[in-house]
C-alpha cells in the first residue's frame, strides 16, 4: 500500500500512452460484456430450464400436435405431479415483422407448472374468467405500448377460426413478469378452450405437454414410462427434461457459442499484446529510474510488485469502465432488444477474473525484467 | 530536394528502420489483423447464408402460399385449389400439362453429425413436376424416388451435415422406415438442405389427407406473374399469395442475415476503435523514440509536411499488412467452411458455407486503412510540432 503513490505517479509519467492503453482495455471489456450477453441469448434458456420439469413432444417432429386424450394418460404415470399443455398459435400483430411467441394454454395448469411466472391476483382472476382474454409478458407489453383492457387483433398464419378469418380478437386481461431478469417475457398466453373451439381444424390436439415430477432423480425413468405408454400408437412421443430440450433446441442454431468465444479469444489476445508491449516499453525507458529505486534500498520483490501493480491498475481502470458501460447498455438502459440479452453475475465475475489475469500476464515479463536488474548495469546504461 | 523526393527519402528511412522496432510494429499489425479477420469471419457467415438462400430462387418460378402465410410451414392449399392453379394463365406448359407442383413441407428430426443432437430437417413431399420446375436440380448419385414408395432423395448438403443419409440406408421417422435411394444437388442452394419424397406418401404418413401446403409453378416468362396474380385474385374459390421464388427466399433469409449483420458491424466498429488505440500507441512510441532523428531531419532542411506524410504512410503500411494477413487468414480458414443453423423463418435447418467474398475483403482492407491513417495522423502531427531545439536537447 505504501507504494501506491509511486505506482500512481509512474502510471502518469506518459499520460497519452497510459490513456490509450486504458482505452483499448476499455473497448476489450466492453466487447466482452456485450458478447457475454449475446451468449446468454443463445445459451440462457438452457440455464433457466428447470430439472424438475419434463417436456413431451411428438417423436417425429416438434411441429406435429398430439391428441388431447394423452393428457389424462400422462397424468396417470406414477411420479408425475402436474401436467400442463401448450399449442402454437403462430401469429403476428399488425405486420408479419411483429413476430413473437403465442401459446394457447390451460391457464390454471400452465401457472401451476411455471411458478416463476408472476401475475397480480386480480389480473390472473380476470384472465381465467374471460375466455377471449390473453396474458401478455412485460417486455411485449412495453414493446407495443399496450395497456390492460386493450383489445388487439392477432393474425394467425396457421389457424383459421370458425368464421373463416385468420384474425383473432383478444382482450388483454393482464401482464405477467418473471422473477428472473434473464427470462424471456416476449410471450402471449391465450386460453386453450377458446382457441380450440374457435379453430376450424386441428380440434382436440395439443402442441406439447409440460410435466412436473416429484423428484429430479427420477426424470429419466418417468420420461421413459410416459413414452412407453404411446409406443404403439400413431403418435409416438419423446419426453426429455426441459433443460435437455432447451439445450438441443439451442444446439440447432449451430455453434454460435463457439464462434463467440473464438472472437473473444482473438480480442483478448490482441489487447494483451498491446498492453504487454506498452508495459515492456515503459519499463525499458525507466531502467535508470528503477536502478535508482534499487539503490535507495527497494527490494527486488518490491520493484516486481510496483511494475505488476502498474499493469494491473491499467487493466482495472479500463476493464472496470468497460464492464460498467456494458452493464449500463445491457441491463440498465436495455438498448438491445433481444430476448434474454442480459449480463448476469457469473459473466461479470468472469470478467473481473479476466481483468486480474490480464494485468498479471501483461505485467509479468517486464516485472521480472525489472526485478532482475542489477544496479551497476542499469545505471551504466543511462 | 523536391517535395516528392523528400517524402520518398523519409518514408524509406522509416520503413527500413522498422526491423529495429519489430515488437511494436508487430503489435500494430496483429491488432489490425484481428479486426479484419473477425470482420470478414462474422460477415462471411451472413453472406454465405444469404447466398445459399438466394441461389434457390429463380425469377421465372413462383411460390404460391395461402394468403397471409409467413412461411411454407404455416401455409395450406387444398387439392381443388391446385386444380384451379393448373388451369390458370401465365404458367408454362410442357406437353400440354402445366408445370405445377403441389408440395407438402414438414419437419423431421435427424441427428446432426457434429453434435449427434436431433435437428429440424425439412422433408418436402413433391409432385412429379417438381424436378423440372427447379432447372438446376439434378440427381448426382443413385436415382429418384418411385411414386407410392417410402423412398427419399436427399440434398447434397443435408447428406454431409446430418447422420444416416447414405444411399441404400434406411432411416426411421416415427413408425415408418424410409429408404434413401439418391442424392441431388441444386447449385448449392437451400434446397440441398432438404429431403424429398413423393407427396402422396408424405400426405399418408403425416395424415394430411389430400391437402398440400405450397405450390411451385414455372412461369412462361418472369412477367407472366401479373397475369397469374390477376387470374387468381379474381377467383373467389382461392385466396393465395403469389410470390416470385427469388423474392420468397430473400424474405425467408432476411431476419437471419440481418441478425448476423446486426451483430457483425457494431462488433467490427468497436474492435476497430480498440485497434486504433493500439496503432496510436505504437506510432506515438515509435515517434517519441525517434524524436532526435526527426529533429535532425528537420534541422537539415526536411519539410515538416514531408515528415508528417511519411509517418502516416508508415502507419498505413503496417495497417495494410495487418489487413491482408487478417483477411487472408479468414479466407484460408473460413471460406467454404460448412455449418448449419436453424432458420426461424422456416423453422428448419439450412446448411450453408461461409463465403469470404472479395467485397468483404475490400471492406476489411478499407477498415484497416482507416485505422492506419487515424493511428498515424496524431503522432505525425506531434512529431512535426515539437520545436527542433527542444527535441534535439531531449534525452
Amino acid at each position: 500500500m505504501k507504494y501506491l503513490y509511486l505506482v500512481w505517479k509512474s502510471l502518469w509519467r506518459k499520460k497519452v500512452r497510459t490513456i490509450l492503453t486504458i482505452l483499448s482495455v476499455f473497448v476489450a471489456f466492453l466487447l466482452f460484456g456485450l458478447l457475454s450477453a449475446l451468449n446468454q441469448v443463445f445459451g440462457g434458456a438452457a440455464d433457466l430450464a428447470n430439472a424438475q420439469r419434463l417436456v413431451t413432444l411428438d417423436k417425429i417432429s416438434i411441429i406435429n400436435s398430439l391428441p388431447s386424450a394423452y393428457l389424462p394418460r400422462i397424468e396417470s404415470v406414477s411420479g408425475v405431479e402436474r401436467v400442463a399443455h401448450a399449442s402454437w398459435f403462430g401469429g403476428y400483430y399488425q405486420d408479419p415483422k411483429n413476430q413473437f411467441a403465442q401459446f394457447a394454454v390451460d391457464p390454471e395448469r400452465y401457472l401451476d407448472v411455471y411458478p416463476e411466472v408472476i401475475v397480480a391476483d386480480d389480473q390472473r382472476e380476470k384472465w381465467m374468467k374471460t375466455r377471449d382474454s390473453v396474458l401478455v409478458g412485460r417486455e411485449l407489453m412495453e414493446a407495443f405500448d399496450w395497456s390492460i383492457g386493450d383489445r388487439i387483433p392477432m393474425y394467425s398464419s396457421i389457424w383459421t377460426n370458425k368464421s373463416g378469418s385468420q384474425v383473432w380478437d383478444f382482450e388483454i386481461a393482464g401482464l405477467f413478469d418473471s422473477d428472473d431478469p434473464r427470462s424471456n417475457t416476449q410471450l402471449m398466453l391465450i386460453q386453450y378452450d377458446y382457441f380450440d373451439e374457435g379453430r376450424a381444424f386441428g380440434n382436440g390436439t395439443m402442441g406439447w405437454f409440460i410435466l412436473t415430477i416429484d423428484g429430479a432423480g427420477n426424470a429419466a425413468e418417468i420420461a421413459n414410462a410416459v413414452d412407453t405408454q404411446f409406443a404403439n400408437s400413431p403418435n409416438q412421443t419423446k419426453t426429455s427434461t426441459e433443460a435437455a430440450f432447451a439445450e438441443s433446441f439451442i444446439g440447432q442454431y449451430g455453434n454460435i457459442a463457439l464462434i463467440i468465444s473464438l472472437i473473444l479469444t482473438a480480442v483478448f489476445f490482441t489487447i494483451l499484446l498491446v498492453s504487454g508491449n506498452t508495459m515492456a516499453q515503459s519499463v525499458r525507458e525507466r531502467i535508470p529510474e528503477l536502478a535508482v529505486l534499487k539503490t535507495l534500498g527497494f527490494q527486488d520483490k518490491g520493484v516486481l510488485g510496483i511494475v505488476l501493480a502498474e499493469s494491473t491498475f491499467v487493466m482495472l481502470i479500463g476493464g472496470g469502465l468497460g464492464l460498467g458501460v456494458a452493464v449500463l447498455i445491457v441491463n440498465i438502459l436495455g438498448l438491445v432488444p433481444l430476448p434474454g440479452f442480459y449480463l448476469d453475475g457469473a459473466a461479470l465475475a468472469l470478467g473481473g477474473l479476466y481483468i486480474l489475469l490480464a494485468g498479471l500476464i501483461a505485467g509479468i515479463f517486464p516485472a521480472i525484467r525489472a526485478m532482475r536488474l542489477t544496479i551497476i548495469d542499469a545505471l551504466s546504461r543511462a | 530536394m523536391s517535395w516528392i523526393q523528400q517524402i520518398i527519402a523519409v518514408t524509406s528511412l522509416n520503413l527500413r528502420s522498422i526491423p529495429q522496432r519489430l515488437g511494436a510494429s508487430l503489435v500494430a499489425i496483429i491488432g489490425v489483423a484481428a479486426v479484419v479477420g473477425v470482420f470478414a469471419g462474422v460477415l462471411s457467415m451472413a453472406n454465405g447464408f444469404r447466398k445459399t438462400m438466394i441461389a434457390a430462387g429463380s425469377t421465372d418460378s413462383v411460390v404460391i402460399l395461402r394468403a397471409g402465410s409467413t412461411g411454407e410451414l404455416a401455409s395450406a392449399i387444398s387439392s381443388e385449389q391446385i386444380q384451379i392453379i393448373q388451369t390458370s394463365p401465365g404458367i408454362r406448359k410442357n406437353g400440354g400439362i402445366s408445370e405445377v407442383s403441389g408440395e407438402l413441407y414438414v419437419v423431421v428430426d435427424v441427428a446432426k453429425k457434429s453434435t449427434n443432437e436431433a435437428a429440424n430437417v425439412p422433408l418436402r413431399g413433391v409432385q412429379p413436376g417438381a424436378f423440372e420446375i427447379r432447372e438446376n436440380m439434378s440427381i448426382i448419385e443413385g436415382r429418384s424416388f418411385e411414386e407410392g414408395k417410402n423412398e427419399l432423395v436427399v440434398g447434397r448438403s443435408a447428406q454431409k451435415q446430418f447422420k444416416g443419409l447414405e444411399v441404400g440406408g434406411t432411416i426411421p421417422f416415427g413408425v415408418v422406415e424410409w429408404t434413401i435411394v439418391g442424392v441431388f444437388e441444386d447449385d448449392g442452394s437451400v434446397s440441398e438442405s432438404e429431403l424429398w419424397a413423393d407427396v402422396r406418401v408424405v400426405q399418408a404418413t403425416y395424415r394430411r389427407g389430400n391437402s398440400f401446403q405450397t405450390v411451385r409453378a414455372k412461369l412462361q416468362s418472369p412477367e407472366s406473374i401479373d397475369e397469374l396474380k390477376t387470374a387468381l385474385d379474381a377467383d373467389p374459390r382461392i385466396d393465395v399469395d403469389v410470390v416470385n421464388e427469388r423474392e420468397f427466399y430473400s424474405q425467408q433469409s432476411k431476419a437471419m442475415s440481418d441478425l448476423i449483420s446486426f451483430v457483425g458491424y457494431p462488433l467490427t466498429i468497436l474492435m476497430s476503435i480498440g485497434a486504433i488505440f493500439g496503432a496510436l500507441n505504437t506510432m506515438y512510441s515509435s515517434i517519441s523514440a525517434r524524436a532526435k532523428e526527426i529533429a535532425t531531419l528537420r534541422a537539415i532542411g526536411f519539410r515538416p509536411l514531408a515528415i508528417l506524410i511519411s509517418v502516416i504512410i508508415e502507419s498505413g503500411a503496417l495497417a495494410i499488412i495487418g489487413g491482408v494477413v487478417g483477411g487472408g487468414l479468414a479466407w484460408l480458414f473460413l471460406n467454404g467452411f460448412t455449418v448449419s443453423t436453424l432458420n426461424a423463418a422456416s423453422f428448419s435447418q439450412v446448411v450453408f458455407d461461409f463465403a469470404v467474398s472479395p467485397d468483404l475483403i475490400v471492406q476489411g482492407l478499407l477498415a484497416a486503412v482507416v485505422i492506419g491513417l487515424v493511428g498515424g495522423l496524431f503522432p505525425a502531427i506531434r512529431a512535426v510540432r515539437l520545436p527542433v531545439s527542444t527535441a534535439l536537447r531531449e534525452l
